[in-house]
């Protein structure tokens, strides 16, 4: 009895861990039909969930609403992974004007998406929202970071093999004093670093990155203060898998908040296809266990079993 | 609307391949026969002509155009001879080369065409250089000047109809603060330039016009000569009338001593399957003399002859 209190208790998980087991909910219900007793002990025993006023009995609010968000991470799974890439990263962006989400998404998508992948982002967003991304960034984001994920957001990088490797070097000297002579909060608005960082081929970039390395004995990203902008866009057009496998460690800690529980369910839809196994691998590397492991232990129910589909276990 | 003139019958691009090569052939070139062959085929049909040329022949007729013609006849008919995308990139090309404050071109281009026209000049762009012309414009600008055009030839500007008064109301506001207190180079006049749809922004003129007496173009004159002021009310101008800021490049490339044949070749190869009928209406409402008249006033032999036919439609 104790064993299918703590299931089901587990099952609602509400707290530690994502989604719902609705297994292991839908056979206690075969189990306990006709039970009132049954069910009245298990919520006085799950405390913290259920609580009294005078002698009614009631949920707590706060535990209604997690438990929403809970059931709905395999809805929100199902949806996302029918819906048209384009529009995922639309609406994606979308949330983060409007505060849901944090501004590092639309770096995401604006730096490890290709160029025709945003480019139908954006136009799915024109479709969505009668506006274009740019203008929305431009007026809703008024913080230092702004102009740099305008630029972003409106690039349309060069794909091509070619990288003129003399600008390369010369541009990581050029951030090398810049990064030297800026104050640390300058940094995000110097013209250089944005101009370099929005308009320059991502083979280009990484070209600079390198160079920029053995010109200072450092990687850039070390050299960029607290910025988090900056680190984030170094990161994701350099190391996308080390981005990734990082968002999904965030997303896996104790308390994390509700945003970056969400970052589980966006990389792996959007990753799915594209660069998991690198994510995977990266993923083990960095925090020795592997990500198959990870969810199993710390997802529930449907929205489990699609996780782990989709990271090809 | 286009100003050109197309034979009801009209030859197979083998026959006017036929006709250009024999132009080329033997002493001299028949430079009548390539104007007339040329300045009388719609876009598609030029292309057509190009591959065919290359299949009979095996060359690229623009090399041959290039071998036989010279000045700016050549430089008409060359630019005339590609399709409207690759012009625009050879144009912007060229502009963001040799750029200086006074360049015009850049803005021309970047707010006259659509939003998928310069998307399709920016994707070709890569194509022929290697590189994105936004990183090409970043590199080749400097100051307020960058921190414009960037954004500017990176647009990809929503363009359906809707507008929200309210928010062209308060946008004018925001201009208004910033021209008066002379921060042209302010980030929000930027932001709003160059990211707001087209819609919106005539309806943000209309507001400022209506809540602050001045049409915005008459505030941003405090110094004639100051070429950010002319980006950003050309910016404008081109937003809000688009022919009578290219009948404007017409008129001053012919003006005085001297004429311009770069920015004449270029707004008329460029229109003249898009809306030189309206330019030129303008032209005439603005000037009392017909653009083919002025046109032959100041130019000259081939060069003339190409533009003429160009311009000059079938109803005269």
């Amino acid at each position: 009895m104790a064993d299918e209190t703590l299931s089901l208790k587990k099952a609602f998980s509400g707290h530690g861990g994502f989604g719902v087991d609705e297994t292991t909910m839908a056979a206690m219900v075969t189990k306990w039909r006709k039970q009132p007793d049954q069910k009245s002990r298990f919520r006085s025993d799950f405390s913290g969930f259920f609580t009294k006023i005078g002698s009614i009995e009631k949920c707590e609010d706060d535990y209604l609403l997690r438990l929403k968000t809970e059931f709905s991470r395999f809805k929100n799974i199902m949806v996302l992974w029918l819906m048209h890439p384009w529009e995922r990263d639309a609406r994606w962006m979308h949330h983060v004007m409007h505060k849901s989400y944090p501004f590092t998404v639309i770096v995401e998508i604006a730096c490890t998406r290709t160029s025709e992948e945003l480019l139908g982002a954006k136009r799915a967003y024109q479709a969505l929202f009668n506006h274009s991304v740019e203008e929305d960034v431009a007026y809703h984001i008024k913080e230092s970071y702004s102009k740099l994920l305008v630029g972003l957001v409106s690039s349309f990088r060069y794909e091509g093999p070619q990288v003129d490797n003399d600008m390369a070097k010369w541009e990581a000297k050029a951030l090398g004093n810049v990064i030297k002579s800026a104050g640390s909060g300058k940094l995000i608005q110097n013209e250089e670093v944005i101009r370099i960082l929005t308009t320059r081929s991502k083979r280009h970039l990484k070209a600079t990155f390198k160079h920029y390395k053995e010109l200072h004995g450092k990687p850039i990203e070390e050299d960029l203060g607290a910025n988090l902008c900056l680190q984030e866009t170094v990161k994701c057009i350099d190391k996308p898998a080390k981005y990734f496998s990082e968002a999904i460690n965030i997303a896996f800690k104790e308390g994390a908040d509700k945003p970056s529980k969400l970052s589980l369910t966006r990389v792996i839809i959007s990753r799915a296809d594209v660069d998991m196994e690198e994510i995977k691998e990266t993923y083990h590397k960095q925090f020795g266990v592997k990500l198959e492991d990870m969810i199993t232990k710390n997802t529930h129910g449907h929205y489990k079993d699609t996780l782990l589909t989709l990271i090809g276990k | 609307m286009s100003t050109l003139t197309i034979p009801h019958v009209i030859p197979s691009p083998q026959e006017d391949c036929e006709k250009l090569h024999t132009a080329f052939s033997g002493w001299g070139t028949n430079e009548g026969d390539i104007i007339e062959v040329v300045t009388h085929r719609t876009a598609d049909q030029r292309n057509a002509i190009r591959w065919t040329y290359h299949d009979i022949y095996g060359e690229d007729l623009l090399k041959s155009l290039d071998k036989e013609l010279t000045q700016d006849f050549e430089k008409a008919v060359l630019l005339w001879m590609l399709d409207p995308i690759e012009r625009d990139v050879t144009l912007v090309n060229g502009a963001v080369k040799k750029w200086a404050p006074h360049d015009r071109v850049l803005v021309e281009i970047a707010v006259t065409r659509t939003a998928n026209e310069l998307l399709a000049v920016r994707k070709a762009y890569q194509e022929k250089y290697k590189k994105s012309l936004e990183e090409d414009v970043a590199a080749h600008t400097t100051g307020d000047f960058r921190k414009l055009m960037v954004p500017l030839v990176s647009s990809y500007r929503y363009e359906g109809p809707e507008v929200d008064s309210g928010l062209a109301k308060s946008e004018a506001h925001i201009l208004r603060k910033h021209i008066k207190d002379e921060e042209y180079n302010h980030e929000e006049v930027i932001r709003i330039l160059t990211t707001r749809s087209k819609s919106q922004l005539m309806a943000t003129f209309n507001a400022y016009h209506e809540e602050h007496g001045n049409p915005i173009n008459k505030d941003l004159k405090k110094d004639p000569k100051d070429d950010f002021l002319f980006a950003l009310r050309s910016i404008i101008r081109c937003i809000t009338c688009p022919e009578r800021y290219l009948e404007k490049v017409i008129r001053l490339s012919m003006k005085n001593t001297g004429t311009d044949e770069d920015a004449l070749t270029r707004v008329i190869t460029t229109r003249a399957e898009v809306n030189l009928k309206e330019i030129k209406e303008i032209y005439y409402k603005r000037n009392t003399v017909k653009l083919e008249h002025a046109i032959k006033k100041d130019t000259k032999g081939h060069y003339e002859d190409f533009l003429l036919a160009l311009v000059d439609s079938d109803e005269e």
